[in-house]
């Protein structure tokens, strides 16, 4: 048979973009049915809505961190900008240390102030010149400080019982938050797959100064996706903080690693361009399951971090291959 | 006469290199200009200024007799002003359609904010088929096309947005001989639509094969603008490496491979 090598390369650049499409889902479907096998009650429904409402949380986080992703930023202040929002949230409502203010004038007031943090980020990026790493970075550490300062060391507690609702009730079966998140999910879907906007974020994310050439605004749309992301964080800090009860300022500590080995593992790249809101949900599932059913199976923490730490180097190097391959394969096409 | 450009005067600095010295060029509407020059003579320089990619530090610029300013890529877009650049400027994460509507999607809804896919992906498959140009699909993505094809859905950007001016920055360098014959006949073809182009090139037979005038700079400054059917290649090549003092230099002394 004669060996026709466009059309192997052709299959080959095809078989890449069908296993970079769908590994994240077959790592998912592996590691449900291998804890259905070992860990007991996985399967139950309990357990599978408790997983779901324990992810939405990240969701909601990963889902702001990906638009900063895919236009070629990345966001390590979020669990940060959580920690502050949240103190600041439950010292707003709290009647026993705060001024308890109604929740439904506080909670704007938290959304309105995530955003402001990630718009920080954005505006210092811009004017520092500085790549968003070291940025959110340097933020990250202000932000915590900033909730332990105002915090003073204290358990924020005299929550109102009417702030419950949001991370801990139901509508029917399914709990407030899982909704919440669906919303989220679907709203970011429609702005970064389907409008203007998010067609700019995967050019910036694709070819920044391409981007710039052709007219868009760079510094205003860094700006922009850097509110989405706070945006984001300050709606799961809405939702933490209910569920927890409690202003403390250790919630949300670290949600940047799950959100980021999340979106990395469901394909968003970490040099921008790329990626999709159900590939990140998928990557999310698996940190979900993972957590979950490691839990279930009597695995310590630091055993579900060693796991999470190997999958979050396997996906940058799997996409740091896939890219490498890529470019070679241009450079020989455009050379031809 | 009414020029589709008319610069005057521009000058253009970066740090202490003076790059472009009160430079002054004229394009007439309908016409392929040839913008030459050795390395480092401030063509990419002046063009970037006509698109907006740099602010010049002098000068004046008038679009069909009327003066504007153009501070970014967008003023220029507006001004019916293209460049397609020689690294292209496409991006590989996107397929022909997105990479021709880039910055100017189509919307529809009430927002004027949803993309307008359908239409999207029917008007770059117009475009391909009305440029009669090698490209399968407008679903395809860039990055695994050849560099002709490449250059083909760059040129299928500017003219989607019917503009009137287009300045080309070496579309040719990187393309072999058949695919830089095609695009030259493209650029005929565009120039038979009534757009005025500006085209850089170090291929001064490229020039001389399609292009109506030559405008040579200099170590950032106008040494001359010949009429292509009155020109030869030493001409060209003379003023190049002299410029227009130039006149103790034989051009049976310059090697002209460099720019062949």
């Amino acid at each position: 048979m004669e060996n026709n090598p466009s059309l192997s390369k052709n299959l080959s650049w095809k078989m890449s973009n069908i296993v970079r499409n769908y590994t994240p889902l077959l790592i998912l479907l592996v590691a449900i049915v291998i804890f259905s096998i070992i860990a007991p009650n996985f399967t139950t429904f309990n357990n599978l809505r408790l997983l779901v409402r324990q992810i939405s949380f990240v969701t909601i986080s990963a889902v702001g961190l990906m638009f900063v992703m895919v236009a070629g930023g990345i966001d390590l202040s979020i669990g940060s900008q959580i920690i502050l929002t949240n103190i600041v949230l439950s010292l707003m409502i709290s009647s026993t240390y705060g001024y308890g203010i109604d929740p439904l004038i506080a909670i704007p007031i938290c959304i309105a102030l995530g955003t402001i943090l990630g718009m920080a980020n954005g505006i210092l990026s811009n004017t520092l010149k500085v790549h968003p790493l070291i940025v959110t970075l340097g933020t990250a550490y202000i932000y915590r400080g900033l909730g332990y300062i105002i915090a003073s060391g204290r358990n924020i507690d005299g929550l109102p019982d009417s702030f419950r609702v949001y991370g801990q009730g139901y509508v029917g079966p399914v709990p407030v938050p899982i909704i919440i998140m669906i919303f989220v999910a679907i709203i970011g879907a429609y702005f970064l797959h389907n409008t203007n906007f998010g067609s700019r974020v995967y050019a910036m994310g694709g070819n920044q100064e391409a981007a710039h050439l052709v007219g868009i605004n760079i510094k205003r749309m860094r700006l922009v996706v850097f509110a989405i992301g706070g945006l984001a964080s300050g709606i799961a800090s809405v939702l933490l903080l209910s569920r927890v009860f409690n202003g403390q300022v250790t919630t949300g500590a670290g949600i940047e690693f799950d959100a980021l080995t999340a979106a990395l593992l469901g394909g968003v790249s970490i040099t921008g361009g790329e990626g999709t809101i159900l590939g990140l949900i998928t990557g999310v599932m698996i940190i979900g399951v993972l957590n979950n059913g490691m839990q279930l199976f009597g695995l310590q923490d630091f055993y579900q971090n060693l796991v999470k730490g190997a999958l979050l180097l396997a996906a940058v190097g799997y996409d740091q291959y896939q890219k490498s391959r890529r470019a070679k394969e241009m450079v020989e096409k455009v050379a031809a | 006469m009414e020029y589709a450009v008319e610069m005057k005067g521009i000058c253009k600095s970066f740090g202490g290199v003076q790059a472009l010295k009160h430079v002054d060029l004229e394009l007439r509407q309908g016409e392929i200009m040839g913008i030459v020059g050795d390395n480092g003579a401030g063509k990419s320089t002046l063009m970037k200024i006509l698109s907006g990619a740099y602010h010049a530090d002098k000068g004046e610029i008038f679009i069909f007799g009327n003066q504007v300013e153009i501070h970014t890529p967008l003023d220029a877009f507006k001004l019916g002003i293209s460049m397609i650049y020689q690294d292209l400027a496409l991006f590989n994460n996107l397929d022909v359609a997105r990479n021709i509507f880039v910055g100017r999607e189509l919307v529809r809804g009430p927002l004027g904010i949803t993309l307008d896919k359908k239409d999207m992906y029917r008007r770059a498959e117009e475009l391909i088929k009305d440029l009669r140009v090698d490209i399968k699909s407008p679903k395809l993505n860039v990055a695994r096309m050849s560099g002709g094809q490449r250059q083909m859905v760059a040129c299928a950007r500017a003219i989607a947005f019917q503009s009137k001016i287009m300045i080309m920055d070496e579309p040719t360098a990187a393309l072999g001989v058949t695919e830089a014959n095609k695009l030259l006949g493209l650029i005929k073809n565009l120039k038979d639509l009534g757009l005025s182009i500006l085209l850089i090139t170090q291929r001064i037979p490229d020039i001389l094969a399609i292009a109506d005038r030559v405008f040579v700079l200099k170590g950032g400054v106008r040494q001359d603008i010949l009429n292509v059917r009155d020109t030869t290649l030493d001409d060209v090549v003379f003023l190049i490496v002299k410029g227009k003092e130039g006149n103790s230099i034989k051009t049976d002394d310059i090697e002209y491979k460099s720019f062949g």
